[in-house]
């Protein structure tokens, strides 16, 4: 088989494997696991295939024409290089990570069969996004996962938070997909062409005219898929949904759908120097913000929500500063932790029967209940706070190093103050990463005090797939010297100044909230613990989210003073646990304009228009109660008028009137 | 067909248009009376002086087969079946004060407007037109004969089918029905004037 | 003759019987009105034929098959009136008004539609809600 030919295979297997799922889940449900696990995972094995035949060679380069579509055609292309072949193998193999870990998670769900099938539709176009060469094409399915994505969320849709969080999803994604739209058309305008290739080429020879416009008007749908500040919002919100597409969606695919986008697209970013300043400005805030939101969640898998947004915004900074090896590298190994991070918490929010951190630090036995999760934890979050041998320290040194870099001016293209912006705010969010990360292993597995609730044995498979994924969280770093070849050649080896900087701030992050936690220790009291541990994963998680608001007052914070994140933060715990009130800001802004704006118009429609649409039919009314007193039944009196009418009529034309 | 330029004008009648006038008034009357009369059973005897006095008309107008047939099929069949009818739907014999519906007045209007109208026209249209009476008799028996079993004998068959077809009907429809029926039929007619329940009845027929 | 006597006579004859059949009361004596109008027809259709000397005499010709057809008509009449009398024991032509519009029928248009509650899913999902902790 050719290359193109397996590569055309990757997204096609899933998508079949979705619709076989759709159509024959509550026929056969025997097949419905096989067909779930098996095109995902033959998907991952032709991904390899693809990335080992690809190699470091020139990217490859096939495209059909189905049909002309007017002036600016639309090809079914597909674009193969280094960063497309390695995300495909993270999107392959975090997706059957997935998809073996929820045939285990949710075993006794009667919805699984539509949520399998999704989760494979969600990862073909997915694929699809990745070996793309047609931006037309890579927006079908840009969409698709936007709306699988609601989907999913809302699997749990007995909760209202789940209900809400999924529309919240759609809603913000769209409002950033519409600007995304038309800066495509505008970029294919300008090129002539929706083939990626084309518009390189066009930017490369300075036919792009409105370059600012058309970033800016990209970046849109970029931070409403990637979860950047200000479209950042929905993501902690869908943490209503189950774990694994938690671990999915908003850890290694979706959210790194933007990333990538800007990855393939960054020389017509690069034409732009103030869309450069947006994204670092963007970035920055994004990192700073969500870590120090992360810090005050108590919600275990809202920590996780905001660490991703934080660490999405370090490869949005990498961006910023023209660096999109570095970009990608810290995609690569940000997807593989932070979906292990995704599933490991899910064992541990069955094991603890609660998701609250404040209620899993008052167990004295959690860690002991799940190794297997605690281990692989412990390694995924090392390589979250970017501790050394781990896959996120080299990463994220190359990010540090490419903000370095632009930082002294030798970016082309790059404004030195963006990487100066890039720079700190990624040093800070180094120190304010490794806090969080800390106090997330502290909470969650040196708990003192009562007995973890008798948990149900864990289904093997969950805890297979947490050691397959702490791999490549563990080694990844390894592939330092290598990838540059893969990429664009920009060296990712992290560089001594900012190695120490960055380590050290790291370890004074984890030194200083380990001396908040002796501290607040000391205060720990006991707090309302509400654990239910059901015999399926996904139904303990889905019943922890709908009662956590109501055990904890809120859906974010618990009132626990012993919460290290609380001294650490101060007086700001209480506006980053509430994720510095922009979902107040934008309920002020925009949710209760829209809602007056709604409410006047339903008046208008229920005493306006209902008035005249009332009175239109009670003319006709009024008119038949008249009409119908001549409906008086007597044939003589019909006659009689038939008959009168009828000596008119001849008098009329005997006369010749 | 002549017209009446050459003939006596209306101030000159001749003797059969005296006549014809004087039967004429005599059956209108009659007629006036069978619809104007309170007593059921005077209307038909009336009706049968308006229709003898149709079929001297027909005699004056030389239609004699027709006047006999006149007389044989109206008055001799058909008052005797409205008789009958009027019996059996046991009719109150002497004065009924509800013989008229309340439609009277309307239906005054209506029919003289009607004659006005239908009488100006005919007058305005046969002013002149004379009706030679001389000659062999238009209506005799041998000629209405010759004329129905030449020309017109399969419309005649045709109209044998037509009575057999009628009578078939009638017999239908005045048969009584099934038991159940009549029982129903029995009890709403306890209920007589509560024709609103007829509708439920045939329901469960 | 003029011709204008018998059709004169005629009109009147059918205007008489026309007001019968329009103000009787007795479904009977609007059937006798009818055979005055019928009559009223035969009695033009004579003169015309004579007037006319017409070789086929259809008017008479048709007169006869007027008088067969009103035979025919007066049974099945009787036959129709006997039936309405035997079911609603009443021959009278102004209380058969079962055709009437008495507008108390159910009345669809007044009855406005429901307002649309705000979410009717919810009350569903609260209770699968409900149960799944109840079974936690």
């Amino acid at each position: 088989m050719t290359l193109t030919t397996l590569a055309a295979l990757v997204p096609l297997l899933p998508f079949l494997g979705a619709a076989a799922g759709l159509l024959l889940g509550r026929r056969a449900p025997g097949f419905v696991r096989p067909l779930a696990v098996l095109p995902t995972l033959a998907a991952f094995v032709l991904a390899a295939l693809v990335a080992v035949r690809q190699g470091t060679g020139p990217a490859t380069d096939a495209g059909t024409r189905l049909t002309p579509t007017g002036s600016v055609p639309i090809d079914l292309a597909l674009h193969l290089d280094g960063f497309s072949v390695l995300i495909a193998v993270l999107v392959g193999l975090v997706a059957t990570c997935v998809q073996i870990y929820s045939t285990g998670y949710l075993r006794d769900d009667p919805r699984y069969p539509s949520y399998a099938a999704l989760v494979s539709l969600f990862t073909a176009a997915m694929l699809l996004v990745v070996y793309s060469g047609d931006l037309m094409v890579l927006l079908v399915g840009w969409e698709v996962m936007g709306i699988c994505s609601y989907f999913l969320v809302g699997h749990y849709w007995e909760t209202p938070q789940a209900r809400s969080a999924s529309i919240k999803a759609f809603l913000v994604t769209k409002l950033g997909d519409v600007p995304f739209l038309i800066g495509i058309f505008a970029l294919a305008a300008d090129a002539g062409t929706f083939r990626i290739n084309g518009i390189l080429t066009a930017a490369a020879g300075g036919q792009l005219h409105h370059p600012t416009l058309i970033a800016l008007l990209l970046l849109g749908g970029v931070a409403g898929k990637s979860a950047q500040f200000p479209l950042h919002t929905w993501l902690p919100d869908a943490m209503a949904g189950p774990t694994p597409v938690s671990a999915l969606i908003h850890a290694a695919t979706m959210v790194a759908a933007g990333v990538y986008f800007i990855a393939r697209l960054l020389p017509v970013f690069a034409l732009s120097a103030a869309a450069l300043a947006v994204l670092a400005a963007m970035a920055a805030v994004t990192m700073i913000g969500s870590a120090l939101a992360a810090l005050a969640q108590d919600d275990i898998k809202r920590v996780l929500a905001y660490s991703t947004i934080g660490q999405l915004g370090y490869m949005t900074g990498a961006l910023a500063v023209g660096d999109r090896s570095a970009a990608v590298f810290h995609l690569l190994s940000h997807g593989a932790f932070k979906a292990l991070l995704f599933l490991g918490a899910g064992v541990l929010i069955h094991a603890a029967g609660t998701n609250s951190l404040a209620a899993m630090s008052r167990m004295r036995d959690l860690r002991d209940r799940v190794p297997d999760a605690m281990w692989t934890f412990t390694v995924a979050l090392a390589a979250l706070a970017a501790l050394p041998p781990f896959s996120g320290f080299f990463s994220k040194e190359s990010v540090l190093r490419a903000a370095e870099h632009a930082a002294g001016g030798h970016q082309p293209h790059v404004p030195v103050a963006v990487g100066w912006t890039v720079l700190i705010a990624g040093l800070a969010t180094a120190l304010l990463t490794a806090a969080y990360a800390t106090r997330l292993y502290l909470l969650a597995f040196r708990g003192s005090g009562g007995q973890a609730p008798e948990a149900h044995r864990q289904p093997v498979v969950m805890n297979a797939v947490l050691w397959v994924l702490a791999i490549p969280a563990l080694a990844l770093g390894v592939t330092v010297g290598a990838l540059p070849k893969w990429f664009d050649g920009t060296p990712l080896t992290p560089t001594l100044t900012t190695s120490i900087v960055g380590l050290g701030l790291a370890l004074v992050g984890v030194a200083v909230t380990s001396a908040a936690w002796r501290v607040t220790a000391a205060r720990r009291a006991p707090l309302a613990v509400i654990t239910d541990v059901e015999p399926e994963p996904g139904a303990t998680e889905a019943v922890a989210i709908a009662t956590h608001e109501r055990t904890y007052g809120d859906i974010a914070a618990a009132p626990d003073p012993a919460d290290p994140g609380r001294l650490l933060l101060g007086p700001l715990h209480r506006h980053a646990a509430h994720g510095f009130h922009l979902d107040a800001v934008y309920s002020a802004l925009f949710v209760r304009p829209v809602l007056a704006a709604a409410s006047l118009v339903r008046f208008l429609d229920r005493e306006v228009v209902e008035t005249y649409v009332q009175g239109a039919g009670a003319t006709p009314r009024l008119l038949g109660a008249v009409v119908r007193r001549a409906q008086t039944g007597n044939v003589q009196t019909y006659l009689s008028a038939l008959l009168a009418g009828a000596v008119v009529l001849a008098v009329l034309v005997a006369t010749g009137a | 067909m002549t017209l009446a330029v050459g003939h006596p004008g209306f101030m000159s009648p001749s003797g059969v248009e005296i006549a014809f006038v004087l039967v004429g008034i005599a059956t209108l009357g009659a007629a006036l009376v069978t619809v104007t009369t309170r007593q059921l059973v005077h209307a038909a005897l009336w009706l049968v002086v308006a229709l003898g006095g149709l079929a001297i008309e027909y005699l004056l107008l030389t239609a004699e087969f027709i006047a006999w047939v006149q007389v044989l099929i109206y008055v001799g069949s058909v008052v005797v079946l409205l008789l009958f009818g009027l019996m059996l739907t046991r009719a109150p014999i002497g004065r009924s004060p509800d013989a008229d519906s309340g439609n009277g007045w309307v239906a005054l209007a209506v029919a003289v407007a009607a004659a006005a109208t239908l009488v100006w026209v005919v007058v305005d249209a046969f002013r002149s037109t004379w009706i030679d009476l001389g000659g062999a008799a238009q209506g005799s028996t041998k000629v209405t004969g010759t004329v129905l079993f030449r020309h017109w004998v399969l419309p005649f068959e045709a109209l044998s089918v037509l009575l057999l077809a009628a009578l078939v009907g009638a017999i239908v429809l005045s048969k009584q029905g099934a038991p159940a029926r009549r029982a129903a039929s029995a009890k709403l007619g306890a209920l007589s004037g509560l024709g609103a329940l007829s509708k439920r009845k045939t329901g469960e027929s | 003759m003029h011709l204008a006597y018998p059709a004169v006579l005629a009109v009147l004859l059918f205007c008489v019987g026309l007001y019968g059949v329009l103000a009787r009361r007795n479904a009977i004596l609007v059937l006798m009105s009818v055979e005055l109008m019928l009559n009223a027809v035969n009695l033009n259709l004579v003169a015309f034929d004579v007037w006319l000397r017409d070789t086929l005499h259809a008017g008479q010709a048709l007169t006869l098959f007027t008088i067969t057809i009103a035979a025919a008509e007066i049974g099945i009449g009787l036959a129709i009136v006997l039936l309405v009398y035997r079911n609603r024991g009443t021959s009278d032509v102004d209380k058969l008004t079962d055709l009437a519009d008495t507008g108390t029928l159910p009345d669809a248009g007044s009855a406005s539609i429901a307002p649309p509650t705000d979410n009717p899913a919810d009350t569903a999902a609260e209770q699968a809600l409900r149960a799944r902790e109840q079974t936690a």
